[in-house]
């Protein structure tokens, strides 16, 4: 299925603007379920789940992007999602994710209680790197 | 007249202080780039996120239970305002334009009949008002940018803000900071943080608005309410972080310039110097000769 015309896809992390293309449709994990953005999608302001962007190029997915949670804003012409962190999942590196859990979860048990949410939030979001990347 | 030996002194001291100066230039011209390009990079996030409070905030407009984040308190008594400078000095006017700005903005406050009260992030922001508003400090931060400057900085300050706000420790809070122009401008801006001052509408906003016809029919995932809650305190960390970047940059590009123009004082002063020297010990050689002609003579 060919999309009529391609909607413009943004993706900006606070660090940078990842993305910037048109493509044909988005998959955005939503806080209340997954959903395809195309061109003409209705309006629509999401909270975003910690998972994968996928973005389709026909019906092949073409690219597929770990977000950390965020936000996305639709309108018929354009899908923008404001990551908290976001990286290809091509370019996860287990390795490193694996050695960043470690000390994170060291930290857990040091952490004064103030800090122990922050802590738990960022092993949750390394762990689901890491699912994204099997 | 300064004695050969003192001037020779003089010069000496000068070119090491030049040697200095234009080290510094070049480390500000090097870490400069890189702050540049982060702070460039940090803009469409922060642009975007303006955006999307926008078209939120004009969806929940003269609804009740607003988040007060957004509407205000409802008064505007006490005023907090975040001051983001440079932790180094030798930057030049970059840290006291900000400071005067605030002292400025603080009297004007003060004859209102308002309260104050301020947060100092960068040691220089502290140093410079400790004396005369030392008693309005609540809070200072320093060392932020080390080792690298991160989002969870900006994140730390921002939570500091919320907490305060949610304590009713303030009503309005307004970010001084220093906007990079170039490496030779810097802007100091005001930005009012809270209540959410909702963007003028400039010319590529009102293009986008007329394609996106009506704002008020978004659907919105879980309900407005929620994303506000989230969304605004999230806003502060991210204007907060792009304050940060491009303090950065600006104190760089104030102490590159500051130190070009110490280089090159130095090389003027070095020159006038010599000139000196070379002055002074051709009057002594010429002093000497005389003295010796006429001594000669009187035989």
């Amino acid at each position: 299925m060919a999309a009529e015309q391609p909607i413009e896809f943004e993706l900006v992390s606070p660090a940078k603007l990842l993305v910037s293309e048109p493509v044909d449709m988005v998959v955005v994990p939503g806080a209340e379920g997954d959903f395809g953005a195309m061109y003409r999608h209705s309006p629509l302001i999401s909270a975003v789940r910690t998972g994968v962007i996928r973005i389709y190029e026909g019906d092949q997915v073409r690219q597929r992007i770990f977000v950390a949670g965020g936000f996305v804003e639709v309108t018929p012409e354009r899908c923008t999602v404001l990551a908290e962190e976001a990286m290809p999942v091509e370019d996860i590196d287990r390795a490193a994710v694996e050695a960043e859990l470690t000390d994170l979860r060291e930290d857990l048990g040091a952490a004064e209680d103030g800090q122990k949410d922050t802590v738990a939030r960022k092993i949750a979001v390394r762990e689901a790197m890491l699912a994204a990347a099997a | 007249m300064s004695s050969l030996k003192e001037l020779r002194n003089r010069i000496a001291s000068v070119k090491s202080t030049q040697k200095i100066t234009s080290a510094m230039k070049m480390v500000a011209a090097a870490k400069l780039r890189r702050a540049q390009e982060s702070a460039v990079a940090a803009r469409p996030y922060a642009e975007r996120m303006e955006r999307m409070l926008g078209s939120l905030s004009s969806a929940v407009q003269g609804r009740e239970g607003v988040s007060p984040m957004l509407s205000g308190t409802g008064k505007e008594d006490v005023h907090l305002l975040v001051l983001v400078t440079s932790d180094r000095g030798l930057c030049g006017g970059f840290n006291s334009s900000v400071a005067r700005r605030a002292r400025r903005k603080i009297s004007q406050l003060l004859s209102d009949g308002k309260q104050v009260k301020l947060m100092c992030v960068g040691r220089k922001a502290r140093d410079l008002m400790r004396r005369d508003h030392g008693d309005k400090i609540i809070e200072s931060y320093s060392e932020l940018d080390r080792p690298k400057l991160t989002f969870d900085a900006a994140d730390q300050v921002a939570d500091k803000i919320s907490e305060l706000f949610d304590a009713g420790e303030f009503d309005v809070c307004t970010l001084i900071y220093n906007k990079f122009q170039s490496a030779i401008a810097q802007i100091v801006t005001e930005q009012q943080l809270v209540p959410f001052a909702i963007p003028e509408a400039d010319e590529s906003d009102e293009a986008a608005s007329d394609t996106e016809a009506d704002r008020s029919v978004y659907d919105f995932e879980p309900d407005e309410a929620e994303i506000l809650d989230d969304l605004l305190p999230r806003n502060l960390a991210v204007q907060m972080f792009r304050a940060l970047l491009e303090n950065q940059a600006g104190e760089h590009g104030a102490r590159m310039t500051a130190m070009d123009n110490a280089t090159r004082n130095a090389g003027d002063m070095i020159h006038k110097l010599t000139l000196t020297y070379n002055r002074t010990r051709q009057a002594m050689i010429t002093k000497e000769l005389i003295e010796i002609i006429s001594g000669a003579e009187a035989l």
